[in-house]
């Protein structure tokens, strides 16, 4: 299996579950706008997934489709970092997970667009866009939410609190890496996390937020070791396609 | 924004600042949000248009959600917002003296003019 095809799906992964988790929000979001407003996210999620997992199939060469990536996995074979498929929750805790999330992807995207595979800087050229107003959506909100009452202001620092153990897992490198980074198809995760600290700092230093002690990290999603909530995303996610095989609509 | 930092300025200086927390639960007396009108310009060179109306805490997510509803299907290019609030508007009761006057007054319009052949958009 090439590194490429691993890093396609870590990233298409981490599109596809958050994107699902937040269309769980379609038709309960706390006011009609915000409704609205997580499931556009949602769907920019479902729309780079398509990009990257379709790129994914290619790269692989056997003829699996984005689709295919998407709906026909095993659970073990979803490479998404835990903190995407943790519960919603209430909208603080989307929020934090979505912020600490975007605070991870913008910079991200924006390495991406100087790779030197052109496809994958392409798609994250494209992604970019939409990220930046994905962060400015949960920064503002995490703000609000940390300054706002004393009852909102306790519900995101305990968010923050619970969500923190899934943050080291967003800069996880491994022995897949090795060669994309010196064939500079991706860049340096201490950079990354440089970054997506300064971000987080600033933004819950605004919120009145404490950053909790940095106690143990979980990770195993990038090496397809995932928690409970998964296997209910995927049985939801891939019912129709395994009830009725091929299925379009 | 800025409810909960409010409030703790509240506690020092109690009677001057008693009022405006009196202020902002009459603003949260339904629980709601307050009400902005929306304002999309669809292209360059086009006046903003009105397009409905959204709740948001303040103008800033108001320009997000405005975003969100109201151009998500490419509609605009730049979105003003206005807390209703902030609009006044004339009674219907006038309408009669405010408007009807102006009915008969054809000769108001520029249509009594022969305009020369050649000149289009007119």
């Amino acid at each position: 299996m090439s590194a490429l095809f691993e890093y396609l799906v870590r990233l298409g992964d981490d599109s596809l579950i958050l994107g699902h988790r937040l269309s769980e929000w379609c038709g309960h979001g706390p006011i009609l706008e915000e409704d609205i407003a997580m499931t556009n996210i949602a769907l920019d999620h479902v729309g780079q997934t398509t990009s990257l997992l379709k790129y994914a199939g290619e790269v692989e060469g056997k003829g699996r489709t984005e689709d295919d990536l998407a709906f026909l996995r095993f659970e073990r074979e979803y490479r998404n970092v835990l903190l995407v498929e943790q519960a919603n929750e209430d909208f603080g805790v989307t929020m934090m997970r979505q912020f600490l999330f975007d605070a991870y992807r913008k910079p991200l995207y924006e390495q991406l667009t100087k790779s030197s595979d052109v496809q994958l800087a392409a798609i994250a050229e494209k992604s970019l866009k939409e990220t930046k107003y994905h962060l400015k959506h949960s920064a503002e909100w995490v703000i609000r939410l940390g300054d706002g009452t004393d009852e909102s202001h306790e519900r995101v620092q305990t968010a923050l609190n619970n969500l923190w153990r899934y943050t080291d897992e967003l800069f996880y490198t491994d022995q897949n890496d090795v060669e994309l980074l010196a064939n500079g198809v991706i860049f340096s995760s201490e950079e990354l996390k440089k970054s997506w600290m300064e971000m987080v700092k600033t933004v819950l230093d605004r919120a009145t937020l404490t950053i909790p002690n940095n106690g143990w990290q979980r990770e195993g999603g990038r090496k397809g070791l995932h928690s409970e909530h998964l296997g209910y995303i995927l049985a939801e996610l891939q019912y129709m396609q395994r009830a009725y095989p091929g299925m379009e609509w | 924004m800025g409810a909960r930092s409010g409030k703790c300025i509240c506690g020092e200086a109690k009677n001057e600042k008693s009022i405006l927390i009196k202020k902002d639960f009459s603003k949260m007396a339904n629980n709601e949000w307050p009400l902005w009108e929306v304002f999309i310009r669809s292209k360059q060179g086009l006046s903003h248009k009105h397009v409905g109306s959204l709740r948001a805490p303040d103008a800033e997510m108001a320009v997000e959600n405005a975003r969100d509803v109201y151009t998500r299907r490419s509609e605009g290019i730049s979105i003003w917002v206005v807390e209703s609030n902030n609009i006044h508007a004339s009674h219907p009761s006038e309408a009669d003296s405010l408007f009807e006057p102006a009915h008969s007054k054809v000769y108001r319009h520029p249509t009594f003019y022969d305009v020369p052949d050649g000149i289009s958009h007119m």
